[in-house]
Order: structure tokens, then C-alpha cells, then sequence
């Protein structure tokens, strides 16, 4: 089963859950894997302290042109959608950072003068969180294709058989949003009472509907706001799976890397219930 | 005329309300919502749209299965498994799943029976509106959609575009959280950032990436710590941190409620009244806007 959190707004306490959700499901002797997917600022290490392997590098091919054989007849250039290979006068120019690895300029190219070298974009790592096992990705700094690097991560860390696979998703609601979820069982969207949350969470509501995976709502930081999430929810029907108080004790345990799970003994009763909330609606099939 | 963007790396730190704070101090600037994703900003200075504006994606794959012979070669180049093999009363059926697509145009040029077109489609809207504080320029990416960079870079080329014609100071660039292509585009070409961070491990970390990736595109870097007494060592970490990395500090901000008070009444909280926490935003904005760009 693959279970994802996500919310549109940052900040809502996403990673919290989600590495909490794990280590509640890894307390009941699951196998447990969390895939940490929001790879431009992955945090779910600094609540799991991971013991982490080598980082293995992730690159997506660009082209490279052997001149030898290059007669400069611009065809890679028609062909490329991204503007990211150029034919001037007696050079052909590429820009790595625009190319998305299609492989159009090399399957195109008249002369067979262009063939793909790997580019780095960022690492994969993979380790152990005390049975858990963990896969995240991070980003290179300057670089801005996330996709291909959660495309690695969801391929390492989700192998055909039982065990759980708890993933962190990017803020947000565009295309890594959905690159991370697809594929989930269900997803439990993370938001806080105020407006920007519910602004947020109605745009990840229907980033979800998009891809029809059941979801549900777990409101963090509940009191500090007004009723709006609340009231969004029951119209639109949508099941609110539990709710985390906001107080600064546990803002204070958040701030110091603890994840909520162990900030109180009454959270782990909450995460039971999360989980079998989940449980009954991908079972009954709402 | 300057432009300054406030990005944090992580969500949820602060960043919009601060970018409204100095929009309503600012009296002569344009106000950039480029977090297209999940735009908030306008929540807070509730912006009169007066020209609004398509946002064309790239065109993505089509087949025309009237065409289509079903040999295949479409499947075989696309990387982005985006073609989807289907078996109907025996005979393969080829559809483009466009939440894959990434519009390479690869089996276009492949196919040979040029069964496949590409499409255009709106993907999002930008516009240029009017507030209580001046104009402002905001976009809303359609859901799903990919090329967030771009559609920010048409928001910061607007908003530069209406500070010129109308002689104004300053741009407010409220940006995306993260580190990837729409942090870059809200990032280049600005005179400065003001990095957004709370003194929680994760806001650290998410301010470490962020802080290098504005030094490698050269841009001048200075921070601002929200809620600095939520952890007053964490917040005492990032001082020196940013002390070794001649970051300047120009702020802390204590937590205090009013601020989701301001947000829930939907006004920015310089305007919703007076503490510590405003004061704070106003000694910011005063250093900021008497820095001059270099
Ligand atoms: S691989 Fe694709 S995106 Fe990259 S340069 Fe070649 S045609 Fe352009
Ligand atoms: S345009 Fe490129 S990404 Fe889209 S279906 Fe064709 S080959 Fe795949």
C-alpha cells in the first residue's frame, strides 16, 4: 500500500505526519518505507535520523556533439522543443540546464553526430531509520528539474511486495506534485485552518480529483484560525481523518526535529486512528 | 527602481505575510505574487483585476487514432512514458496520458504515419490588477501543469514593466518555496533576496539550500527570523551561521498570534495593528529600502 502526504500550502506539518504515520506503522511491526519526494528541500532526515548509504547520482542524459561529423544542417535545433541546442554558423551550441533528455536531437540527427552523455541533477540515498527504510532525494543547488530525481526515488524505494510506502510530497500542486502521488493508494492532505490553508488545500483537492486517488484531510495547528477549512470539508464531503492542536510545546518539539508522533502520548492514539480511517475508506472503497 | 524577493526554501515560514507588510509600506511599488502554485498573496491585498491574460503551456501530444496504424514507434521513443499501449478486440490501441507528456515532440517527428499532433492549451492565467497599495501582477497555474518557471518569469516582466511606466521604486516578489525552477526564475535578476526562516531544524536546513542557491546565481542575500523565540537556540544557530557566511540578519520576529489574526481578517498585519511583531517588519523594510542595489 502506498500512502502519500502532500498539502498545496508549505509549512503545514506535511513531513511531521508523514515521518510520524511511519514511525507508528514501523511501532506496529509493519514493513515501513518512506519515500522523501520533496527533493528541492527534503526534510523527513532530520525527524528520522537516518544512517544513510553512499548518495548515488542521478543524471539525465544531454546531448554532445562529435563535430567531426556535424555539417551544421540544424536539424537537432528544428527538432528540439526546449530551445536547448543551438546551430550557429560552425558551432552548435547546447544549454544543459533547458534540456529535458528527450533524446529528439540524437534519433534526428542526419549524421549520427550527436550522442548523450549523463548530466548530474542531484543524489539518491537510501538507509535504515531504526527498520524503516529510507529513500530520499536532494536537488543540486542551481538546478531546476526536479521531476527526473522523484522519478529515481519512487523507483528505489517501491519494490512489488507488502510493505507500506509512506511518501513526502513537494508543496505545491504542479507537475513534481503529481509525479510523487501518482500511483498512491490513497493521499492525506496536510492544511491548517486560516485562509491560506484553505485556499491551498482547495487547489490540492483538486490536484488529488485529478488523478482519482481517494484522500482525506488532517488539520494541523488546529485553533489558531477560523472554521472556513472545516466548513469547505463537509460541504464538499471530504472525511477531516484527525486533527493536532496547535500549541507551542508542540511547536517548540517541531522546531527541535521531533516528530509529532513522540510529542505527546495522546498522538499516538491519533496516528492509530489516521490509520484506520485510511484503512476502512481504501477498503470500502469511498 | 529595485526588485526584492522574499523566499524561505521552506513553506510556511512567513513569506507572504511579510511581502504584503512591505507592499503596504512600500506606498510605490508592484507587488509579484510568483508563487503560481498555490498563489496566496492576493488574500491578504485582495487585488482588482483589470487585464487578465492567457498562459499557453507547450503543446502536448495527440494521436489520431483514425491514422494510427498501430506500429508502435511512438511508445519506443517517448522517455517519458507517456504513451500507454492499450488491447481492444485484439488490436493495440496507443493514447498520450498528457499528465506525462512533456510536449518533446519526439513521436511527433517519429511517427510515420503522422498520426500525431501537437496541441496547445491554456495552462494557467496571469493578470495585472489594482490594490489599496498599488498594482499588482499574480498568476494561477493551471492544476497539474508543468513550466512554473516560465509563467513566473511573465510575472516578473510584467510587474518590472508596470514599476518603469509608472515610475515606481520598487518590486515585491513574494516566491515560491523550494529550490527548483520556479525559485530560480523569481530569483534572477533581482537586487535582492530576503530570505524568510524560523528556527525550527527543517527551517534551517530548507534556508542553508535556499541561501546557496542565491549566491549561485549572484544575487546579494540578507535574512530575517520569524518566530525567533519558538527555539532561541535554533535561533542563535542560524545568527551564526549566517554570521560565517556574512549573511546580515536584519530581523527577529517573536511569535505572537496576531499574525494568523491578520491573516484570517485578511489584511497585512502592518495594517492591522501595532506590536512587536510590526515593528520588527517596519525596521526590516526601512533597512531594506535605504540599501541601495549594487
Ligand atoms: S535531448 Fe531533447 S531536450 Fe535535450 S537538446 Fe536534445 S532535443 Fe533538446
Ligand atoms: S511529445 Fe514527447 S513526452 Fe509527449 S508523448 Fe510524445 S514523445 Fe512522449
Amino acid at each position: 500500500m502506498i500512502v502519500s502526504i502532500a498539502s498545496g500550502k508549505g509549512g503545514t506539518g506535511k513531513t511531521t505526519v508523514a515521518t510520524s504515520l511511519a514511525l507508528y506503522l514501523n511501532g506496529k511491526g509493519q514493513n515501513t518505507v518512506i519515500l522523501d519526494c520533496d527533493v528541492e528541500e527534503p526534510d523527513s532526515a532530520l525527524f528520522l535520523k537516518p544512517v544513510l548509504n553512499k548518495p548515488k547520482t542521478v543524471d539525465i542524459p544531454v546531448p554532445t556533439v562529435d563535430f567531426e561529423r556535424c555539417t551544421y544542417c540544424g536539424r537537432c535545433a528544428e527538432v528540439c522543443a526546449y530551445n536547448a541546442i543551438a546551430v550557429a554558423k560552425k558551432t552548435v551550441l547546447v544549454f544543459p540546464e533547458l534540456c529535458h533528455g528527450c533524446g529528439g536531437c540524437a534519433l534526428f540527427c542526419p549524421e549520427g553526430a550527436i550522442s548523450e552523455v549523463g548530466r548530474d541533477i542531484g543524489v539518491v540515498e537510501e538507509g535504515d531509520a531504526s527498520g524503516i527504510k529510507f529513500v530520499q532525494g536532494q536537488l543540486k543547488v542551481g538546478e531546476p528539474m526536479a521531476v527526473p530525481l522523484i522519478r529515481e526515488v519512487k523507483r528505489r524505494g517501491i519494490k512489488e511486495n507488502k510493505e507500506i510506502v509512506i511518501i513526502d510530497v513537494p508543496p505545491g500542486t504542479s507537475c513534481p506534485v503529481i509525479k510523487s502521488v501518482e500511483g498512491s493508494d490513497f493521499v492525506i492532505l496536510v492544511t491548517e485552518p486560516t485562509p491560506f490553508g484553505l485556499n491551498d488545500l482547495k487547489l490540492a483537492v483538486e490536484t488529488v480529483k485529478k488523478i482519482s486517488i481517494p484522500f482525506g484531510v488532517v488539520i494541523n495547528k488546529d485553533g489558531i484560525g477560523d472554521s472556513g477549512v472545516d466548513l469547505y470539508c463537509e460541504l464538499e464531503r471530504i472525511p477531516i481523518l484527525t486533527r493536532f492542536p496547535f500549541s507551542r510545546e508542540i511547536a517548540v518539539a517541531y522546531s527541535k526535529g521531533i516528530p509529532i508522533i513522540d510529542a505527546g502520548v495522546e498522538f499516538r492514539q491519533k496516528f492509530e486512528e489516521l490509520y484506520d480511517t485510511i484503512l476502512s475508506i481504501i477498503q470500502g472503497g469511498l | 527602481m529595485r526588485q526584492i524577493v522574499i523566499i524561505s526554501g521552506k513553506g510556511g515560514t512567513g513569506k507572504t505575510i511579510i511581502a504584503a507588510s512591505f507592499a503596504a509600506l512600500a506606498k510605490n511599488g508592484v507587488a509579484a505574487d510568483c508563487d503560481v502554485d498555490a498563489a496566496d498573496l492576493y488574500l491578504l491585498l485582495h487585488p482588482e483585476i483589470k487585464e487578465r491574460h492567457k498562459f499557453k503551456g507547450l503543446p502536448k501530444a495527440e494521436i489520431n487514432q483514425v491514422k494510427c496504424t498501430g506500429c508502435g514507434r511512438c511508445l519506443e521513443v517517448c522517455r517519458f512514458g507517456a504513451v500507454k499501449k492499450q488491447v481492444h478486440d485484439r488490436s493495440p490501441l496507443f493514447l498520450i496520458d498528457p499528465l506525462s507528456c512533456e510536449g518533446c515532440k519526439v513521436c511527433y517527428y517519429a511517427c510515420p504515419e503522422d498520426a500525431i499532433t501537437m496541441t496547445e492549451s491554456v495552462s494557467g492565467e496571469w493578470f495585472i490588477s489594482e490594490t489599496k497599495y498599488g498594482p499588482m501582477v499574480h498568476a494561477r497555474l493551471g492544476i497539474a501543469e508543468e513550466n512554473s518557471g516560465k509563467l513566473v518569469a511573465i510575472v516578473r516582466e510584467n510587474a518590472r514593466s508596470v514599476a518603469l511606466e509608472r515610475g515606481l521604486d520598487f518590486v515585491i516578489v513574494d516566491g515560491p518555496p523550494g529550490i527548483g525552477c520556479p525559485v530560480i526564475a523569481s530569483l534572477s535578476g533581482v537586487d535582492l533576496a530576503l530570505i524568510v526562516t524560523e528556527p525550527t531544524l527543517s527551517g534551517i536546513h530548507d534556508m542553508e539550500r535556499v541561501i546557496d542557491v542565491a549566491r549561485h546565481f549572484g544575487v546579494k542575500t540578507v535574512c530575517l527570523i520569524n518566530k525567533y523565540d519558538i527555539n532561541l537556540e535554533n535561533s542563535g544557530n542560524i545568527e551564526k551561521w549566517c554570521e560565517r557566511n556574512k549573511i546580515p540578519v536584519l530581523g527577529r520576529i517573536p511569535f505572537d498570534n496576531s499574525v494568523s489574526e491578520s491573516v484570517v481578517k485578511g489584511i497585512p498585519i502592518v495594517e492591522y495593528m501595532h506590536n512587536m511583531v510590526t515593528q520588527r517588519i517596519k525596521e526590516v523594510w526601512w533597512e531594506i529600502s535605504e540599501v541601495k542595489g549594487e
